[in-house]
């Protein structure tokens, strides 16, 4: 069975498409598209494309979406003149950006945030409405809730990014710049503004669970992927009829680190350490500036974040002389 | 394509070279570079200078072959002695006419200096430069506006070597001639000019970034740093020194993400003209602390403050002065100095190569001391 031991599958099925349930006779009037098969998508996913449901809250997200997309856009390319090279070359570099700071929360000019406030406006919508879909779908499937949970939690960063801290902070100039390079400025900016916000303990807590995720991800993948020759590929099987493939990944870990996580529970623990890596970063973003306008100095008063005694040792430095090796 | 005897043996001799091929195509590899390396050495070395307490990991690292490497400039650099002056020489003020700046050197040290100052500035036009075509008796008006500028930026030099001592001298005499900034050219090169806005279909902040420009050191940062803080007063300082303090960015003079982002765009700038990173003048943990910065952040504190003097005093007044082609190509503004003019990617200017060792006219105001 050396064909699983890729990233690619390399053995595909294709008949039939897949049209899913239809048990009232409903469903399908929504359902766009007829279904087709890539190969291509097929090495790396279920090689059908299709059928899409879009409903209402789909098609309000999307158009509302496709309009964020294109005012940026168009802005940008007001930019450079309507040039459609310079919009190439100089893309990573153009921005969409918010109001100046002196506007406050009332609506600025366009030229100077109007179009950003519209724009992210449209943005909102677009992405309320698609959590609303992922809800719904849930429900139409009679699926538990939890992707539109997990959803929720990044679209709570969002929320505080571009909504609530800046009401907060009393004006529209502190969301985020639609732009590649900009908003990597602003990124910056904003952790130095704030005198540094790796000490920002929900950040730490941030950084945790999102290296944690990442952890976790390859420690699950990795042990199912090993048991996958004793059937324990079929995780679901594997959670309500314990075989010997969870048995041998439970051994295996409770050897190695004294502890196993269950077939049920791994997934839990990575479900939680996704989510709880935009809500405790939003919690750090929506305190800075509001609660915390220093994040050094209040790690400091709070004790952990270490002193130096004065004993800088300077006469353990190089000299510039020695430096361009033109010490004599 | 290929013969058909050949295709024949294939098939009747199937090997698999694939495997095979990798595994000693890669040793192989591997031990022809480690042999490389033991033979050779690393090509891209690098050595670092220490710059703050063990532990914090504070250094500038550099390419040994980059920073060794002498600034080709400093061969260049032309240089004379000064004559000693004896009693009775005569003074360059009751020789020539309409000696304003220099008229309290001898006529034999006047001369060595107008010489040096012409192989800095103006090594192709020479004299004419600035006295233009005419004969000796000329060289006293003030016709053309290189000598008016001149006169300008010597007093200028003067001031800098006298009242920025702190600054040009700081960790041993280096100072700044003409040469400094000029290296042989007419007009210094990095100098600046305001070009803000630089985004025409936008206003406010949007207007004055995302633009690949010299002055945002190719970044989509703020154009306007070297303007904000380097002619027009600008606070650089953006943080809060308690851990909580009230404010809005609505508020007049609130420090915002925008002014970090400014202050962010000016230190990449003295970064680069320095060819040095954030670690040379400040622990990265805490950028504004005064407890915890370096030597060198005050000696960089000083050279802004210099600079914004330089700009004011000098520098800008000198607009009505220049012709067309030496003002702004946007804004018709004077050309303007700021950390590169002078340091053109060196920590120290041309390497710390002393500027003034031979010239006492240019550290004072008053009659030089030749010793």
């Amino acid at each position: 069975m050396i064909e699983y031991q890729n990233i690619f599958t390399q053995v595909q099925v294709q008949g039939e498409p897949e049209w899913g349930m239809d048990d009232n006779r409903q469903m399908s009037r929504e359902r766009i598209g007829k279904p087709f098969f890539s190969k291509l998508v097929g090495w790396v996913g279920n090689a059908q494309i299709g059928p899409i449901y879009l409903g209402w809250f789909g098609m309000v997200s999307v158009a509302t979406g496709i309009l964020w997309l294109n005012i940026i856009g168009l802005n940008m390319l007001a930019q450079v003149n309507w040039s459609i090279s310079e919009f190439l070359r100089q893309g990573f570099w153009l921005a969409l950006e918010p109001p100046s700071p002196e506007y406050g929360l009332t609506i600025p000019p366009l030229s100077d945030g109007g179009w950003y406030i519209i724009a992210s406006f449209f943005l909102l919508i677009s992405v309320c409405s698609w959590w609303l879909r992922t809800y719904l779908l849930a429900a139409e499937h009679k699926m538990g809730k939890h992707v539109a949970w997990a959803f929720a939690a990044a679209i709570w960063l969002f929320l505080v990014l571009g909504l609530f801290r800046p009401i907060f902070m009393g004006s529209w100039s502190e969301a985020v710049p639609y732009g590649i390079f900009p908003h990597l400025d602003w990124t910056t900016a904003f952790s130095i503004r704030y005198g540094n916000l790796y000490y920002n303990p929900f950040h730490c807590l941030s950084i945790v669970f999102l290296y944690g995720s990442v952890l976790l991800f390859a420690m699950h993948g990795a042990t199912i992927l090993a048991v996958t020759r004793f059937g324990g590929d079929r995780e679901l099987e594997q959670i309500v009829d314990r075989g010997t493939a969870s048995e041998r990944a439970a051994l295996f870990w409770r050897w190695t680190m004294g502890f196993n996580a269950t077939m049920e529970g791994i997934h839990r623990w990575a479900w939680w350490f996704a989510v709880l890596t935009p809500i405790t970063g939003g919690i750090g973003i929506l305190l800075t500036g509001t609660v915390v306008d220093n994040w050094f100095i209040w790690a400091q008063e709070r004790s952990f974040a270490p002193a130096y005694d004065g004993s800088y040792g300077y006469e353990a430095f190089g000299t510039y002389e020695a430096f361009i090796g033109q010490e004599n | 394509m290929l013969p058909k005897w050949f295709d024949d043996w294939n098939r009747d001799n199937p090997t698999n070279i694939y495997g095979p091929a990798i595994l000693v195509g890669a040793l192989g590899g591997a031990i022809f570079i480690a042999a490389m390396l033991v033979a050779f050495g690393q090509p891209f070395a690098t050595k670092s200078i220490q710059t703050g307490p063990r532990g914090t990991g504070m250094s500038v690292t550099e390419f040994v072959n980059e920073i060794e490497r002498p600034d080709p400039t400093i061969e260049d650099y032309l240089t004379e002695e000064p004559y000693i002056p004896q009693p009775g020489d005569a003074l360059a003020k009751d020789i020539y006419e309409n000696v304003q700046v220099l008229g309290d050197l001898t006529e034999d040290n006047f001369n060595r200096f107008m010489n040096a100052m012409t192989f800095w500035v103006a090594p192709e036009q020479g004299c004419a430069y600035c006295h233009g075509e005419g004969d000796l008796e000329t060289y006293g008006e003030d016709n053309l506006y290189t000598k008016v500028v001149s006169r300008r930026m010597i007093e200028m030099t003067q001031n800098i070597n006298e009242n920025w001592d702190g600054h040009v001298n700081a960790n041993k005499e280096v100072g700044v001639n003409c040469y400094t900034c000029h290296r042989g050219q007419n007009v210094p090169s990095d100098i600046w000019f305001s070009i803000t806005p630089v985004v025409d279909a936008m206003t406010g902040w949007g207007a004055v970034q995302n633009r690949v420009t010299e002055q945002s050191q190719f970044t989509s940062l703020p154009s306007d740093a070297l303007e904000t803080y380097l002619l027009n007063y600008g606070v650089i300082g953006v943080h809060d020194l308690e851990s909580r303090v009230e404010g809005s960015p609505a508020d007049e003079g609130f420090p915002t993400i925008q002014d970090t982002e400014r202050t962010y765009s000016l230190m990449n700038y003295v970064s680069n003209s320095l060819g040095v990173n954030c670690l040379l003048c400040h622990n990265s943990r805490a950028f504004y602390d005064a407890e915890q910065v370096t030597p060198q952040w005050a000696t960089a504190s000083l050279g802004i403050a210099m600079v914004l003097e330089l700009n004011n005093d000098y520098l800008v007044p000198l607009a009505d002065v220049y012709p067309e082609e030496r003002l702004g190509p946007i804004h018709q503004d004077a050309p303007k100095a700021a950390c590169r003019t002078c340091h053109k990617g060196y920590q120290q200017p041309l390497q710390g190569l002393n500027m003034i060792a031979d010239w006492p006219e240019l550290t004072t105001s008053e009659a030089p001391v030749y010793e």
